[in-house]
C-alpha cells in the first residue's frame, strides 16, 4: 500500500524574536538574542531574573474582550494559528470542517490563570473567581480555542509531553492524516509561564541559567560556560495537509513532513538516559519512517537547551544515530527555551532552513565544550543545500521525539 | 438612582465585560438575543453589578433577568 504523503502548507508563530514567522526568521538569521532582564517587581527576589519574553504582546493583536477569556498560552496559540491558517490559503478553499483537525499542546498549561485566580480567591473570596477560569486553565484550552476559531471537526487534541510537546503534537497531526482521520491538521505548541512560581520551580532544580547580568549571553548551548536554560514564551503552529489535497488546490508547499519517531526512556523522571538510548531510537525510527538514509540528513535543529548534561547527551545520541556529518544548530541560543512550544518553533526553523538553504547560527558558542565533536553553525549562518533535516525534542518524563522534514 | 442612571451603569459593565457598544444598551434589549452576552459573561455582569450598585443578585434570580429592563427593575427595587 502506498503511503499517504503529508506536507506543510502554512506557518505561524509569535516568539521572543518577532510577532510572526518572517520577523522571527529574520532575527534568527541575524543571530539576535530574544533574552532580556525581567523588570517586573516580583523578579527582584528570584535567583533567575532573565527570560525570553514575547516581542509582540497579544494585546497588540487580539481585542480586549476576547483576551479576557484567554489564558496567555491560549491567546498566542490562537495568534499563531490565525497566521498559519491565512498562510495556507485554506480559508476559502471549501475544506470540509469534518476533515479538519487540530493538535496543539502546552508543556505546563494555563498556569498564569491558575495562579492569578488563586490570588483573587485568597484576596476576595470564591465569588470573585472568574467564570472563565476553567476554560482558561484547562490543558486542552489552546487546542480547543484553535479548533473553535477554525471550526475544526475532525478532532481536537492536546498532547502534553513537557518540552517535547510541540514536536509530538506535530507527529500526532501526521498520524491523523496518514490514518485517514483528517485531510488537514493545524498542529503545534504554545507556552506562556513567565511567572515567579515556574521560574522558582525550575531554578530549584538548578536547571536555569543565572547569568542575570548578561541576558543575551545566557543561553549558550554546547559552550563550556553554559549554566542552564533560559525560559522563553511563545507559540508555533504549522498547517499539515495531505499532499494530494494540497496539490489539487495548487497550494504553496514549504516542505514534506516525511517521518516521525517517538520513544520513551523508561529511565528517570527528569534525567535523560546517560547513553541517550531513547533519543537514538527516536532518531532511527524517524529516519526509517521517512524512508531516508542517515547520509541524507545533512542538518539537525537540535534540542540543545544550554544545560550542562543534556547538551552533550544529545551530541552522543546524534553521533550514534546519524554519524558526524550533519551540521547542527541550536536556535534556543536566541529564542530561549519555549518548553511546549519549542519543538513547533524549531520545526518551523528547520522547514525554513530547507526552503532557504541557510542554517541559523548557534550564538554564544565562544568556547565549544570538549565533548562537542560535530559541526555546528557557530555564531554565524551557514549556507548549505538541505534536502532533508531532523528536528529533535526531548522532555521531562523521558519523552523523545524526532521529526524528519524534506524538500517537497 | 434613576432608571436611566442604572441603565448607563449597566452599559459600562457590559462594555467592559463583553465589549457591548453602550449605545446598544436599552431597557428593551435582551442580554442573550440582542446583546450577545453568553452565560459565562452574564455571571461576570452580575458580580460587577452587585459591586457597582451595592445589591445582592441571587443565582436563582439571574435567570429572570432576560432584558436590561428586568435588571434595572431588580436593582431599583433592591437599592
Amino acid at each position: 500500500m502506498s503511503r499517504v504523503d503529508v506536507v506543510v502548507t502554512g506557518l505561524g508563530a509569535t516568539t521572543p524574536l518577532g510577532g510572526d514567522v518572517a520577523s522571527t526568521w529574520d532575527a534568527m538569521l541575524a543571530g539576535r538574542s530574544g533574552v532580556s532582564p525581567l523588570t517586573q517587581e516580583w523578579a527582584g527576589q528570584l535567583p533567575v531574573r532573565i527570560a525570553a519574553q514575547l516581542a509582540v504582546e497579544p494585546t497588540e493583536v487580539l481585542d480586549r474582550v476576547k483576551l479576557r477569556r484567554l489564558d496567555r498560552s491560549e491567546a498566542i496559540a490562537l495568534i499563531a494559528a490565525q497566521q498559519a491558517w491565512a498562510d495556507s490559503g485554506l480559508a476559502d478553499s471549501g475544506l470540509d470542517p469534518e476533515r479538519l483537525g487540530a493538535s496543539v499542546g502546552s508543556g505546563i498549561g494555563g498556569a498564569l490563570t491558575l495562579l492569578a485566580q488563586d490570588d483573587i480567591l485568597e484576596a476576595s473570596g470564591p465569588r470573585r473567581v472568574s467564570p472563565h477560569t476553567i476554560p482558561m486553565l484547562m490543558p486542552n484550552g489552546p487546542a480547543a480555542w484553535v479548533g473553535l476559531e477554525l471550526g475544526a471537526q475532525a478532532g481536537v487534541h492536546s498532547v502534553a509531553s513537557a518540552c517535547a510537546t510541540g514536536a509530538e503534537a506535530i507527529a500526532l497531526g501526521l498520524d491523523m492524516i496518514r490514518s485517514g482521520r483528517a485531510d488537514v491538521v493545524v498542529a503545534g505548541g504554545t507556552e506562556a509561564v513567565i511567572h515567579p512560581l515556574p521560574i522558582a520551580g525550575f531554578s530549584s532544580m538548578r536547571a536555569m541559567s543565572t547569568r542575570n547580568d548578561e541576558p543575551e549571553q545566557a543561553s549558550r548551548p554546547w559552550d563550556k560556560s553554559r549554566d542552564g536554560f533560559v525560559l522563553g514564551e511563545g507559540a508555533g503552529i504549522v498547517v499539515l495537509e495531505r499532499a494530494d489535497h494540497a496539490a489539487a488546490r495548487g497550494a504553496h508547499i514549504y516542505a514534506r513532513l516525511a517521518g516521525a519517531g517517538i520513544t520513551s526512556d523508561g529511565y528517570d523522571i527528569v534525567q535523560p538516559h546517560p547513553e541517550g538510548a531513547g533519543a537514538i531510537r527516536a532518531i532511527a525510527k524517524a529516519i526509517a519512517d521517512a524512508d531516508v538514509a542517515k547520509a541524507d540528513i545533512v542538518h539537525v535543529n537540535a534540542h540543545a537547551t544550554s544545560t550542562p548534561v543534556g547538551d552533550l547527551a544529545e551530541i552522543k545520541a546524534l553521533h550514534r544515530a546519524l554519524g558526524d556529518h550533519p551540521v547542527l544548530t541550536a536556535t534556543k541560543s536566541m529564542t530561549g527555551h519555549l518548553l511546549g512550544a519549542a519543538g513547533a518553533l524549531e520545526s518551523i526553523a528547520t522547514i525554513l532552513t530547507i526552503r532557504d538553504g541557510v542554517i541559523p547560527p548557534t550564538i554564544n558558542l565562544d568556547d565549544p565544550d570538549d565533548g562537542l565533536d560535530m559541526d555546528v553553525a557557530a555564531n554565524k549562518v551557514r549556507h548549505l543545500d538541505v534536502p532533508a533535516a531532523l528536528n529533535n525534542s526531548f522532555g521531562f518524563g523521558g519523552h523523545n521525539v524526532a521529526l524528519v522534514f524534506t524538500r517537497p | 438612582m434613576t432608571r436611566d442612571e442604572i441603565t448607563s451603569g449597566l452599559a459600562e459593565i457590559l462594555e467592559e465585560v463583553a465589549g457591548v457598544n453602550p449605545d446598544d444598551v436599552a431597557e428593551g434589549k435582551s442580554f442573550t438575543d440582542d446583546l450577545d452576552v453568553d452565560s459565562l459573561s452574564m455571571v461576570e455582569v452580575v458580580v460587577a453589578a452587585e459591586e457597582k450598585f451595592g445589591v445582592k443578585i441571587p443565582d436563582n434570580e439571574v435567570q429572570n433577568l432576560k432584558t436590561v429592563g428586568d435588571a434595572v427593575s431588580f436593582i431599583e427595587a433592591q437599592s
